[in-house]
């Protein structure tokens, strides 16, 4: 019989468990939009082409979900590459950044991508298979309360803390680092010290897709996929990035457990539909509130 | 003495941990030629970011003509009189030149119930620079000195009391900077107060009947132009000082 | 001539009436409600995103307003098409207002996230409003013989209009020509100038004196509103609604790929792709499935963004 107390628990360590799933989630925008001030929408649902990519892998040829995706991070990389190419030759370098361009052509390629996924897979949800997934550790404390760890949320966290820790330490620690923290906030400087600020953009975007091989297949290993999940995920990473501050890594894996602790009280007390609804409705309230965020500059009133 | 135009009253800015302004005060006469000078970073447009209202003061006022303007969005401030041209030209890039006068000049440039004809009214301003030729010219085609002056003309468009000149002649040739000055002298004979925000210190001294000089956000001076010239903390501010 | 334009948009309404007394074929009305459809959601778009720069993630969201708003009215109240209009419009209005109010104070990319938000939301609330059908969605009977002042609107022997699907077609049309209106009136108006320069630069816009957010606002309420009117009939006409259709894929992506393809400078340009793509999609229905469809709007409008940024309109413009 389950008592608040128990609800509330296994709420609580699912959500922290999700935290750190979502912040893997979250890292390539926190690159893309919080560094380079790119607004890529469509990033949850390369996400998704990830998770399907891992689908494949596992299906047809059973390799496990974290090798798969670990085995399509290039590709993602090399396609991130190609599309910041496409994008700066079209909309940055004449000068006139026209942002209504920029988010129509992100959206198009969303939905060419969401389409494409429906055409190829259909609308039916996807799973995919390995030892870990469909059992629980249990922790039985007292006698009225059992928290029950799914064995896949726990792998998640520790591959997606991992992968978020590392990509921190090479962004704060390496001299390309800090080279791309520091091309949202001064092109000219970089210039003079001999570095060319395209290039190091059109890497470190190339690297915030490439993060799609790895969180896509966490993702299906989390939950079961369909294309158009894709759109409900745009609330939760966009809030993610913009409640951490933009430009902040720190704030993001923060951002990321309160939004994950958020999303699993209300899905645990309130239904999981509504789980979407929490996180665009928390970005909201931090736009009109704080919009830089917890730890970021002042956004806003460019 | 009259009252000033434009009172300064203990205004700071900060961003995050840095302060921008810290604690200035200053005024500006009605007519006067004044003039804003200080190194890169002193906090010279981001004065001016407060005065004009893009940017909100934490602490401090800031009154224009008796009215505590503080709270008041830009826009509101244009139309109480203040008028500003930015450091790079901000066209209206879809319109032609006379086309963006017309805006300032539809929105705040006349009261209600009085007739007005913008375009006419846009086309004496471009006269008075040398422009009129280009009146329906996309604002794509002008050189650099010609965006500058569309800058001062659209905000000479708005009819202002005050109008702030936002470093309007940096990379200019020599011929092209005295054009400027003359065009703001112009102005200024018409009756407009006039801030002037610049680096070229021949254009400054020539210019202003008084200056004040920023360094890290602090006004560290405030005289006539012979006065600057031989002040010492201007010359530390700007050349660094000897001790390193 | 003065009122050229309006004469022609009176010449069309007749000819729309005309087209409910002589034509037979019921597929025609089916496409061109669609079209007109599309011509209101395009036009409305562009009210926002073309005149001003802002992007609309979310348009299926305003429609679907309209649409849910009209099926509580029937259920609630059982008023008329008019009255559907109306409040539909207005519901979503204000939507759009409060959207914009929350967001537009700061850069438009939060904006257009807010509106993709709200759709998402308001999905989410009317799939578990069991009042008007939730996820199963709920069946519409239009009344049986509708009269308006005393005249027999929907009637097949007796009536105006032979049955409700051409009773609609003729309502949207004039719908769509209003909007389009409506649209080219904002054009040479002091706000479609002021929208125009806070497309081309808000900063300098705001400080010449423009009231930057006031005049957003009214472009979001303008357009909510419109895209509201053009959901509200949605369910009379299928006679039934449920949140897949009413915020269905198409809706989003055409309401921005139509405009940005058309040329999202003049009211011309929404039109031009409301038709042209529209009148496309229904062709290719017939041949292709619906997924690949919306794969191609999708590919074209990523094309159209990169190579022709002003659409066909501007396109036309620039090889004169």
């Amino acid at each position: 019989m389950a008592t608040f107390i128990d609800l509330l628990l296994n709420a609580l360590v699912v959500g922290i468990l999700l935290g750190g799933f979502y912040a893997a989630l979250s890292i390539g925008l926190a690159i893309t939009f919080g560094l380079l001030d790119v607004v890529n929408i469509a990033h949850p649902t390369i996400l998704i082409l990830g998770a399907f990519v891992a689908f494949v892998l596992n299906s047809q040829v059973g390799i496990d979900p974290i090798i798969a995706g670990l085995i399509a991070t290039p590709f993602f990389y090399g396609l991130g590459w190609l599309i910041y190419q496409l994008y700066y030759n079209s909309f940055e370098k004449s000068g006139e950044t026209d942002s209504l361009r920029g988010l129509a052509f992100f959206f198009g390629l969303l939905f060419i991508i969401e389409v494409g996924l429906i055409i190829q897979f259909g609308v039916d949800h996807r799973l995919v298979e390995a030892s870990y997934i469909g059992e629980s550790a249990n922790i039985v404390i007292g006698e009225d309360i059992d928290v029950a760890i799914p064995y896949r949320l726990l792998v998640a966290f520790v591959v997606a803390t991992i992968a978020t820790l590392a990509i921190r330490a090479y962004l704060t620690k390496t001299f390309f680092g800090r080279a791309v923290r520091a091309v949202a906030q001064d092109m000219m400087a970089l210039r003079l010290m001999g570095v060319d600020p395209i290039k190091v953009k059109r890497i470190a975007f190339a690297m915030g897709v490439a993060t799609a091989g790895i969180a896509g297949a966490l993702m299906i290993i989390v939950l079961p996929i369909e294309p158009s999940v894709g759109r409900l995920y745009i609330g939760n990473v966009f809030a993610i990035v913009v409640l951490g501050g933009l430009g902040s890594i720190s704030g993001t894996l923060l951002a990321a457990i309160i939004i994950g602790v958020a999303e699993s009280l209300v899905a645990t007390f309130f239904g999981p539909s509504w789980a979407p609804a929490v996180s665009f409705g928390i970005l909201l309230l931090v736009l009109a509130v704080r919009p830089e965020g917890l730890f970021g500059k002042t956004a806003g009133g460019h | 003495m009259s009252e000033p135009l434009l009172k300064i009253e203990g205004v700071s800015k900060h961003f995050g941990g840095f302060t921008a302004l810290n604690n200035v005060t200053t005024f500006v006469k009605p007519g006067e030629r004044f003039g804003l000078i200080g190194p890169n970073g002193s906090g010279k447009t981001t004065m001016i970011n407060c005065v004009s209202g893009l940017l909100r003061n934490e602490e401090g006022k800031i009154i224009f003509n008796g009215h505590d303007v503080t709270a008041q969005k830009p826009h509101q401030r244009t139309a109480a009189g203040i008028a500003r041209s930015f450091q790079i030209p901000r066209p209206f890039h879809t319109m032609s030149v006379i086309e963006n006068l017309m805006i300032p000049s539809e929105f705040v440039g006349h009261h209600r119930g009085e007739k007005f004809d913008d375009r006419a009214d846009g086309m004496e301003i471009l006269e008075t620079m040398g422009m009129a030729d280009k009146a329906d010219d996309p604002t794509t085609d002008l050189t650099q000195i010609e965006l500058r002056k569309l800058e001062l003309a659209r905000a000479m468009a708005a009819k202002p009391k005050l109008l702030i000149s936002d470093e309007a002649m940096a990379g200019l040739t020599g011929q092209e900077v005295d054009e400027v000055i003359d065009i703001l002298f112009k102005m200024n004979e018409r009756g407009i107060t006039i801030i002037m925000i610049e680096h070229i210190m021949r254009a400054v001294m020539r210019f202003s009947q008084r200056i004040i000089c920023l360094d890290a956000g602090q006004l560290i001076a405030e005289g006539t132009p012979e006065e600057i010239v031989k002040n010492k903390d201007v010359e530390r501010a700007y050349l660094g000082s000897d001790d390193g | 001539m003065k009122y050229l334009f309006e004469i022609v948009c009176l010449l069309l309404l007749v000819l729309a009436f005309a087209m409910t007394q002589v034509i037979g074929n019921q597929f025609v009305f089916f496409v061109g409600f669609v079209i007109l459809q599309y011509v209101v959601m395009a036009t409305a778009w562009n009210i926002l995103g073309g005149y001003a720069g802002y992007v609309n993630f979310g348009s299926a969201g305003f429609l679907a307003t309209g649409a849910y708003v009209s099926v509580a009215l029937i259920n609630f109240l059982g008023v008329g098409l008019i009255e559907q209009f109306i409040f539909g419009g207005a519901v979503a209005g204000l939507l759009g207002l409060a959207t914009g109010y929350l967001t537009l104070r700061l850069r438009g990319v939060y904006f257009a996230i807010a509106t993709l938000a709200l759709a998402i939301i308001l999905e989410t609330i009317v799939a578990h409003w069991g009042y008007v059908g939730g996820a199963a969605g709920t069946s519409i009977l239009p009344a049986r013989k509708p009269e308006l002042l005393g005249v027999l609107v929907v009637d097949r022997k007796a009536g105006v209009f032979a049955n409700y699907k051409e009773f609609l077609f003729f309502l949207m049309a004039g719908v769509a020509i209003g909007s389009v209106w409506v649209a080219r009136w904002i054009e040479h108006s002091k706000l479609g100038r002021g929208l125009n320069a806070i497309k081309d630069s808000e900063e300098a816009a705001e400080c010449m004196g423009v009231p930057t957010l006031r005049l957003k606002l009214y472009a979001t309420t303008i357009s909510g509103a419109m895209m509201g009117v053009a959901g509200a009939p949605l369910a009379s006409y299928l006679t039934f609604i449920d949140p897949l259709s009413a915020f269905n894929l198409e809706y989003a992506v055409n309401a921005i790929a139509m405009p940005m393809i058309g040329g999202t400078v003049s009211w011309m340009g929404p039109v031009i792709g409301a038709v042209l793509l529209g009148g496309a999609q229904q062709w290719a229905s017939l041949f292709i499935s619906s997924e690949l469809n919306l794969l191609i709007v999708g590919v074209l409008l990523v094309i159209f963004v990169i190579i022709a940024p002003g659409g066909i309109v501007g396109w036309f413009k620039k090889s004169r």
